[in-house]
């Protein structure tokens, strides 16, 4: 069940000059979190909707949310500091349908990325990230993932960090080469998944995808953050995903 | 200490325990909010717009954040009115609430034909959506059209059981022309405003934010444009109002009540507090008790207009 709650603020970090790291203390909140939801937050007095941002991990009583300034809303928050509260709702959404005992293929493109970070700690050091960025300077939590994949690869847009191109080409190499995984996982924008969603289904592998919409109320309730299914119906994003089966989803609406 | 205040109020002939009613769209069938508090803390529940058959809604974006607004443009996106009487209605009951069903159609006979499902089914209100301002069928063009909005007034009286309210558009030149229109037709009730309608434009895509260009304005922007409605639509007919726009707290409410309505309607505001409505009613509780009132009834219409 989600809760509204103040949580404070516990530790601020920047991962890059773009990308703002929160601990926040959440108390019982932290007991409900499954991978891959996310916490609508509240962002000063002026804006009417939330932001949601996906939970980057959690431990007992604390949750990470990981972000970068996109707008008005994103860059209020950006200017919290340690000590300050925030008004946050949540756990919320259907995230990732993952077995512990799973080895996933991580496929993350830039914010999309955090999400990622529990899965691959969820699941033992089994699985395997890959990671893509616009350039080195937005690349983020290559030493977590490090630490907690079996594997991490990544991949920069201008070929500033790792291999030069996007993530899609990566995965195709790596699912030639291992047919071991259980799924491919996938965060980021909706070209990048549409890309990786083809690459899954091309080498018979399930496949998952965090999507993206603008959203209302976050709980369901508005429906405002319509995604198209391959049979033709809107879901909502805040509810019936962010994940969805990629096979679900409609990727040419 | 002093006596509570009485917040029961009467919206024609239906006893709400509180003046705090959820507006239709804001709150699906009460199912998410639900989880957050027991619905029987509110006075009413308008339920998501129904129509006759199930209806996928526009594509997105549906919404736009504006200054202190939003604007949406979801297009009636519900399950059809069968589907909300075998699954969601069920639901609603189990709550000490008031169950009313907003419907839109896209003929005057269809209006008529979910009265009767929805009377049959045991709804204790119908709010007739003439104002929707995200369809290209009905919707708006009965709200803007006196002799249109009477139609489809007299066919839905016609064939419901329970008292029929009728939602007021306040893209109008005149709503109180409108709303006597539907008066004169029969209606119980009136509730104002819908959305306004609007748009906003991403200056860098030069392409507007919400797919389908123009949508709905809510929020406290409303406001005043609700109150300013409210008030004048109090003037022109004799039939209660349930009052809407804006409304964030008990100050909102009680404004919205001392301009003519009997009983007001949160939407938007649960977006940024899920609470909103219990704050709403707490408010208004408060502000009648400081005003000496022993029933918050006694805020309606008491405006003292110079």
């Amino acid at each position: 069940m989600p809760m509204q709650k103040m949580c404070k603020i516990v530790e601020k970090v920047m991962l890059n000059p773009y990308a703002v790291s929160m601990a926040l203390d959440v108390g019982e909140l932290s007991r409900e979190i499954s991978y891959g939801q996310f916490v609508n937050i509240k962002c000063g007095e002026g804006l009417l909707l939330r932001r949601p941002i996906s939970i980057c991990d959690w431990q007992e009583g604390v949750l990470r949310i990981v972000f970068e300034v996109r707008g008005e809303g994103t860059d209020w928050l950006a200017r919290r500091d340690a000590g300050e509260y925030l008004d946050v709702m949540g756990p919320l959404g259907r995230g990732f349908r993952l077995d512990r005992e799973g080895r996933y293929l991580l496929v993350g493109g830039g914010i999309g990325v955090p999400p990622l970070l529990s899965c691959a700690v969820g699941t033992g050091r089994r699985s395997t990230a890959v990671l893509g960025f616009r350039s080195a300077d937005r690349a983020m939590l290559l030493g977590d993932f490090a630490a907690s994949c079996a594997g991490v690869r990544v991949c920069s847009d201008d070929g500033s960090l790792g291999t030069h191109g996007f993530v899609d080409g990566v995965v195709k190499e790596i699912l030639e080469q291992d047919k071991g995984f259980t799924a491919v996982l996938a965060c980021g924008p909706k070209p990048m998944l549409r890309a990786v969603a083809a690459a899954a289904q091309a080498y018979g592998v399930p496949c998952q995808v965090s999507m993206e919409e603008r959203m209302g109320c976050g709980v369901g309730a508005c429906l405002v953050c319509a995604c198209k299914t391959a049979d033709g119906h809107y879901h909502h994003v805040c509810k019936d995903g962010p994940v969805f089966d990629a096979g679900e989803v409609d990727w040419n609406a | 200490m002093r006596n509570a205040v009485d917040l029961r109020v009467d919206l024609a002939g239906v006893e709400l325990k509180n003046p705090v009613v959820m507006a239709s769209g804001t709150f699906g069938f009460g199912r998410e909010y639900g989880q957050f508090y027991d619905l029987s803390e509110l006075g009413g529940i308008c339920v998501k717009g129904l129509t006759a058959a199930p209806r996928e809604g526009n594509p997105p974006p549906r919404i736009a954040e504006t200054p202190m607004g939003i604007l949406n443009s979801v297009g009636l996106q519900n399950p059809g009115v069968d589907a909300f009487i075998a699954q969601e209605l069920p639901f609603l009951r189990q709550y000490d609430v008031k169950v009313i069903a907003n419907i839109s159609g896209n003929t005057p006979e269809e209006y008529g034909e979910m009265c009767e499902k929805l009377s049959e089914a045991g709804v204790d209100m119908i709010e007739v959506n003439i104002s929707c301002p995200n369809v290209k069928a009905g919707g708006l063009a009965y709200g803007t059209r006196p002799e249109l909005a009477a139609e489809v007034t007299r066919m839905a009286k016609e064939h419901s059981a329970v008292p029929v309210m009728v939602k007021l558009s306040p893209n109008v030149t005149d709503i109180t022309e409108i709303a006597r229109a539907v008066a004169d037709a029969g209606a119980d009730a009136v509730s104002l405003i819908n959305t306004l309608r609007g748009m906003r434009i991403d200056i860098a895509t030069r392409r507007p934010i919400l797919k389908m260009n123009t949508g709905g304005l809510s929020g406290p922007a409303v406001l005043p444009v609700a109150v300013r409605m409210v008030w004048e639509v109090a003037g022109a007919v004799n039939i209660p109002i349930l009052g809407m726009g804006g409304v964030a707290k008990g100050e909102d409410a009680a404004q919205l009540m001392l301009a003519g309505a009997c009983a007001v309607a949160v939407g938007t505001a649960c977006f940024a507090d899920p609470y909103a409505p219990l704050k709403v009613r707490d408010g208004l509780a408060k502000i009648a008790g400081e005003q000496g009132l022993d029933k918050v009834s006694g805020l309606t219409g008491s405006v003292r207009p110079w």
